[in-house]
Parts: C-alpha cells; sequence; structure tokens
C-alpha cells in the first residue's frame, strides 16, 4: 500500500479522508471535549448560556456562479452551521484572503452579497480581517466566516440524538449547488435553469423548533451530499437509517446532468437543504413548519431510523431493490466512458 | 441533452413487472457478465442484484477502462508525469491509481504539474495555452473515448498545436470478449453488451464473436429498465436454448454503428495487440497512433523507460475483471483494501467492480 506523505485534495473533499484527517491529526492535538462532539459546530455552556460557535472557510471556484457568489456562501454557510446546533445565530466575523488583481468591482460585488446575506439572516458582522497575498498565492479571493448563536433552553439538537423510529426529512431538491459549481467550473453547458441554492435557514430552523417539537438531529448536508451526512449521524448516533430512493427529491436537469457525468446526487453539495431527524408524533408538524418557509417548500419524509444495521444507511432503490449508501471516499471524478 | 426521458425509463413499475417476468422464466442458474463498468455502476446503485432470482448470477467483465489498463501502462504515465517541460492531463479516475511505486496523485502532490480534464478538448486548450510545454492526454478507454481522442488530434493538426499529444492505451471491446471465452475458466451463458461502446461501434461489431460462440448477447442501456430488460431477453434465450444477438437499446444503438466516429478513429488509429490487466496480450485488441501523426504520439516522441512494474502485491483485481473471482473473494478486500486506501485499480475507478461491491454492496 502506497503510504500518501503530502496532503492531497481528497483530503479536503469532506469524505472519508477528510474525517481521518480530523480523527488522526486534528483530535489528538487539540484534545478536548467539545472537539470530540464532532458537530457541525461547537456546543458548549458559558455564564449560564448554551453557545454554537462554528467557522468555516469558503474557497469555491467559480467564485460566481448561478444562484451566488462566495459571499453569500460564506455568510449562510456559517449561519447554517451555527442553526444545525439548534442556535439563533447572532454574530460573525469575515476574514478575507484576498490575490493581489483581483478587480475592485469584483470584491464590491462579494461584499454587497455578503452585506445582504447577513441582512436576511438577521445576523451581525462585528469583527473582520484582510489579508492581500501575492499573486498566485491564493486563488482570487478565499474567505473564512465565523459565527456564534445562542441556543434556547429547551432545544437538545446534536448529531448523536438519532433514535430508532425518527423520521428523515430533507427540506428540499438535493444536489443543486453542487451540480451548478461543477458544470461551470468545467464550462459544461447546462441547458436549464438549475441554480445554486446557497440560503440562510435559521429561520425555518426557528419555526421548525418552536413549541417544544421534538427535533433530534439537525444538519445541513453541504460538502460530501446527503450521503456522506446520513453516514455521519448513523455513525455518531450508532443507528442504522433506511431511506427511499423514490422519496429523495432530485430536479430533472441534475439527474440529467448527474446521469451523463457519474455523479451520484447523493454525494454532491448542497448550501440551503438541511436534514432533520424528527421523533415520528412530531414529523407532521416539522413538515408543516418547513413547508410554510420560503426554503423548505419541498420538505418531503425520505426514510427513517432503524435499530438494526448500527452506523450504516440502506437505501430501497425505485425498482424496490436495496443497496447501502456509504460515505464519500473522496472528491466524486466524471466517469470517462 | 437527453434529460427528459432519465425518468421515464426509471420507471419503478416498469422495473417490478420485469423482475417478476424474470423470477417466473428463470429455471436453470446462469452466469451473466456485463462487460461494461458503467452497467456494473448501474446494477449495483439500482439494487438489481439484489432483487434477481438466486438462479441468476451477475458476473461484471473487463469493462472499467482504469481497470483494464495494464501496470506497465500506468508507471509509464507516472514516469511521462515526470519528464521536464510536460503537462499532464487525464481523466480524473486515473489520479488514484496505484503504479508500482507511486501514483499520479502522489506525483501532483510532490508538485509535478498534472490536470484533470473532463474531455480531450480540455486538453487542447492547455496545450494552446502552454506552447512552452508538451500536453501529453492518457488516452485510456474503449471505443467510447477513442474516437474524441481522434478528433482531439486531428484538431490539433488542423490548428498546429503542435505540443499536444496523446499517449494511447486505448483497448477495443470485441477482441476482450473473444479472449474472455477463450480462456475457458469462466462458464458465461450469456452477456450484457456495452451501451455506449455500441452507439459507436454498432451491433455489427459483435457478429463474428457472435457466430463463432453462439453465447446469447444483449447490447442495452444504463437505465435499471434497460438492464431488466436485457436480463429477461437473456434468460429467455437461454431457457429456449435460443441464442441471438440482439439490441435492447434501439434508441441509441443501430446495426452500423455511428460511421463518422469510427471513421475517425480509424484515420488516426491503427490496431495492434495490447496488454490487458488480466487478461494478457491480446491480439489486435488496442490501438496505435498511426505513423502519419507521429509528432502528437507521446509513445514516439519521448522515450519512456519502466522498470521494475509489478502487480500490486495479493490484489486480485486481473480474476476480477474476467469474472473468475468476486470482491469478497479477495482477502484484501475491506481489510487492507478500501477506497481510501485503494490496493488496485478495481477499487480506485468508480467504475471498478471492488469499489461497486464496497460502495454499495450489503454483505
Ligand atoms: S479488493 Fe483490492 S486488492 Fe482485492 S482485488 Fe479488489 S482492488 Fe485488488
Amino acid at each position: 500500500m502506497m503510504k500518501i506523505d503530502k496532503i492531497v485534495l481528497d483530503h479536503g473533499s469532506g469524505g472519508k479522508i477528510s474525517h481521518r484527517l480530523t480523527a488522526d491529526l486534528m483530535l489528538p492535538i487539540f484534545d478536548n471535549a467539545i472537539l470530540a462532539q464532532l458537530n457541525d459546530g461547537a456546543i458548549f455552556d458559558l455564564a449560564g448560556m448554551r453557545l454554537a460557535f462554528s467557522t468555516d472557510s469558503y474557497t469555491v471556484d467559480p467564485i460566481f456562479f448561478p444562484g451566488g457568489n462566495i459571499g453569500d456562501l460564506a455568510i449562510n454557510g456559517t449561519v447554517n452551521d451555527i442553526a444545525m446546533c439548534g442556535a439563533t445565530p447572532l454574530y460573525l466575523s469575515v476574514g478575507l484572503i484576498i490575490e493581489e488583481g483581483l478587480p475592485m468591482s469584483d470584491l464590491e460585488s462579494i461584499l454587497i452579497e455578503m452585506g445582504k446575506a447577513a441582512k436576511t439572516a438577521g445576523v451581525t458582522v462585528v469583527t473582520g480581517d484582510t489579508k492581500v497575498v501575492p499573486r498566485g498565492a491564493a486563488d482570487r479571493i478565499f474567505i473564512n466566516t465565523s459565527g456564534i448563536g445562542l441556543i434556547p433552553e429547551d432545544v437538545q439538537i446534536a448529531g448523536n440524538q438519532a433514535r430508532p423510529g425518527d423520521k428523515i426529512i430533507i427540506s428540499g431538491s438535493i444536489a443543486d449547488h453542487g451540480i451548478v459549481v461543477l458544470t461551470q467550473r468545467e464550462g459544461l453547458t447546462f441547458d436549464s435553469a438549475v441554480v445554486s441554492d446557497t440560503a440562510p435557514l435559521n429561520h425555518m430552523v426557528g419555526r421548525m423548533l418552536a413549541g417544544g417539537k421534538k427535533v433530534h438531529v439537525l444538519r445541513d448536508p453541504t460538502r460530501g451530499g446527503v450521503g456522506t451526512a446520513l453516514n455521519e449521524i448513523a455513525l455518531q448516533s450508532g443507528v442504522g437509517l433506511k431511506i427511499f430512493e423514490e422519496k429523495i427529491p432530485v430536479k430533472g436537469p441534475v439527474a440529467g446532468m448527474c446521469e451523463l457525468l457519474g455523479y451520484d446526487p447523493l454525494y454532491l453539495a448542497n448550501e440551503g437543504k438541511l436534514l432533520a431527524f424528527v421523533s415520528p408524533e412530531d414529523a407532521e408538524a416539522v413538515l408543516a413548519a418547513m413547508r410554510a418557509d420560503k426554503y423548505g417548500k419541498e420538505a418531503v419524509v425520505i426514510g427513517e431510523v432503524v435499530s438494526d444495521h448500527a452506523g450504516q444507511v440502506f437505501m430501497q432503490t425505485r425498482i424496490g431493490g436495496t443497496r447501502i449508501v456509504d460515505m464519500l471516499t473522496g472528491e466524486q471524478l466524471p466517469r470517462i466512458c | 441533452m437527453s434529460i427528459k426521458y432519465m425518468d421515464e425509463y426509471r420507471d419503478s413499475e416498469i422495473s417490478r413487472k420485469l423482475v417478476e417476468k424474470i423470477g417466473n422464466l428463470s429455471r436453470n442458474a446462469i452466469r451473466l457478465m456485463e462487460v461494461c463498468g458503467t452497467h456494473t455502476v448501474a446494477i449495483f446503485r439500482s439494487g438489481i442484484r439484489s432483487v434477481l432470482p438466486e438462479t441468476i448470477t451477475l458476473l461484471s467483465g473487463p469493462g472499467c477502462p482504469v481497470c483494464v489498463t495494464d501496470q506497465k501502462e500506468i508507471d509509464a504515465f507516472i514516469e511521462l508525469a515526470r519528464t521536464k517541460d510536460v503537462i499532464i492531463t487525464t481523466f480524473g479516475d486515473l489520479m488514484r491509481v496505484p503504479g508500482t511505486f507511486s501514483s499520479l496523485q502522489q506525483e501532483r502532490a510532490d508538485g509535478r504539474d498534472i490536470r484533470v480534464v473532463y474531455s480531450t478538448f480540455d486538453a487542447l486548450e492547455v496545450a494552446k495555452k502552454n506552447p512552452e510545454k508538451k500536453v501529453v492526454f492518457l488516452g485510456i478507454g474503449f471505443e467510447t473515448t477513442a474516437p474524441t481522442i481522434a478528433a482531439a488530434i486531428l484538431a490539433a493538426v488542423q490548428r498546429e498545436i503542435e505540443n499536444f499529444l496523446v499517449i494511447s492505451a486505448h483497448k477495443l471491446v470485441p477482441p476482450a470478449l473473444e479472449a474472455l471465452v477463450a480462456t475457458a475458466n469462466v462458464a458465461i451463458d450469456g452477456f450484457i453488451l456495452p451501451g455506449h461502446v455500441s452507439v459507436i461501434i454498432g451491433l455489427k461489431a459483435y457478429q463474428p464473436f457472435f457466430e463463432k460462440h453462439r453465447i446469447p448477447s444483449v447490447v442495452t442501456g444504463f437505465e435499471p429498465t434497460d438492464i431488466l430488460q436485457a436480463i429477461l431477453i437473456l434468460v429467455e434465450q437461454v431457457e429456449k436454448k435460443y441464442p441471438r444477438l440482439e439490441n435492447a437499446y434501439q434508441r441509441a444503438v443501430t446495426f452500423d454503428g455511428n460511421a463518422k466516429a469510427w471513421n475517425m478513429m480509424q484515420e488516426v488509429f491503427e490496431t495492434v495487440d495490447a496488454g490487458w490487466r488480466g487478461l494478457g496480450v491480446i491480439p489486435q485488441s488496442g490501438l496505435k497512433i498511426r505513423e502519419r501523426f507521429r509528432a502528437h504520439d507521446a509513445a514516439r516522441v519521448f522515450d519512456i523507460q519502466v522498470h521494475g512494474t509489478q502487480d500490486p502485491r495479493g490484489c486480485a483485481c486481473g480474476e476480477i475483471l474476467t469474472g473468475l473471482k468476486t470482491p469478497p473473494e479477495c482477502p484484501l478486500y475491506k481489510t487492507r483494501c478500501s477506497p481510501t486506501d485503494p490496493v488496485g485499480p478495481c477499487m480506485v475507478s468508480s467504475e471498478g467492480t471492488c469499489a461497486a461491491y464496497y460502495r454499495y454492496h450489503a454483505d
């Protein structure tokens, strides 16, 4: 077996190889119980309050894409990571790493979108930092955002809270962002109006949690897609998951493009979708709350938590067969023939 | 682009009916081989194996382009990547394939200029933008990719992009079928023949093979219903002892194939004996760039020396590609070999049988 002694792109794919990097290298060094939870954000108590704290860096290429740009993506991403802890996101920081030569107008468009996104999400950007690096030391612009949010008292949401019987809900069609970015990057023409789904999900989460509805897990399936997110939750909670292919919403053109390129939509990124694991008796109420929100109109139940097959995700296929859904290994690659 | 009919052909109702018919018809235990890697993946992804009656065993054949690429060729690609002033352009699947001493992914991390492209024309653009470098495209794949590569070479000639080169490791499907049957180690009762390849070569390309061996053979597409339809036809042929060569993919495949693509391929390439992983050297099963285009042939322009090539120790890819073994029969499967740490190419490529088992198959 060849040992990989350098960082390769797969280490950043969000799949198994990234996970291993976190588990083998980061966890032992930063060794602490909060980090070890491996949720979308850290959850901890401070001065009598429960806080969620999260950070994420954005290096998307292209920086402008149908449906958004790296700016609103960076705001929405961190807003969502905090919201997935059941928290109300409040304050954000923004760090910019800009490559020498970036057109001022590009920076302006990116910042304007960031401002709009923050306003929509109802968060305040309270601190920031800008660095400019020589040409070639970065690719146009990289953005880091971090944020904190407050978790309401009665909310108990985490990746390890899924229980047998829970219904698994997705808030809408999957793989939109992933396929848009991929096709844009490769200059493939996409003869349809599919755009990135980048959106802040905190208001929808607010509706979902209102009235003490029993939501156990929330996760936004970004890098690595729904397939990877479900596997993470199955492992964290020590349960098996069963999903139904027929129920998973994929837009026609997205399915077509995936078919053509050999991608599995289950592993493509989403930037404005969430997965919710909900107690069966509250599933209808949560669905209704989601459908009442702009970003959850197409919310559906796609599966359930089962007591056997701990740590594994199964899918019943359209033709009535069964197969496992594994975690993404590295970057998905287009097929050859 | 054919997007609209995807769902139609995925129709679960039709599929379930086909499954029922197959179940009713199948009496004798039979072994069917899907030759194409895209079929292998489609079969696993749609869970077809889990709905077929026990009488039917599906074997995966030598249809994953990355997997059949000979270890020597992989080593040669890596050697090329180490050559001064060379930019390698490749389909992504090759990146992680372990050569004897390294992989392209490792080489890229070590600073070699290796770029993943989605089409040969992207590679041509890379060549145009980097006139001071030699841009080599790693030409692997079957009759599906060969015409696009031929087209790129012709375009390079026409547009005078002299620094665009191809190293041709292309393979042809019909000679491989012949070799498979000739090894006689594998009893195959029917072939599910590749869809995309057949679009180019047409049904007629299989006729000599079929006439000689009279093994039931059906060309089909990649939707679950296409594949189930093909299985039903094969079961019918086997049960009635009435072997035929059939086309269940009429919406895309003709008898004669795509003449334009075929001619382009003939113009640029000539057939040669070629080494396949698992099958050894098969006569006239590879494509070599013709003398006329020698300036674009990396095999002629560079003196590539590879030494000490060895297949990955303990890897059974060769036997898996010929249907002799299934991945769980390889002692390394899921122990030392996984998609994160692949030992052989069958675990690397998304079309590889080991990877498909690993990803989709519930033990
Ligand atoms: S499991 Fe790994 S080692 Fe075994 S045959 Fe497949 S690729 Fe080779």
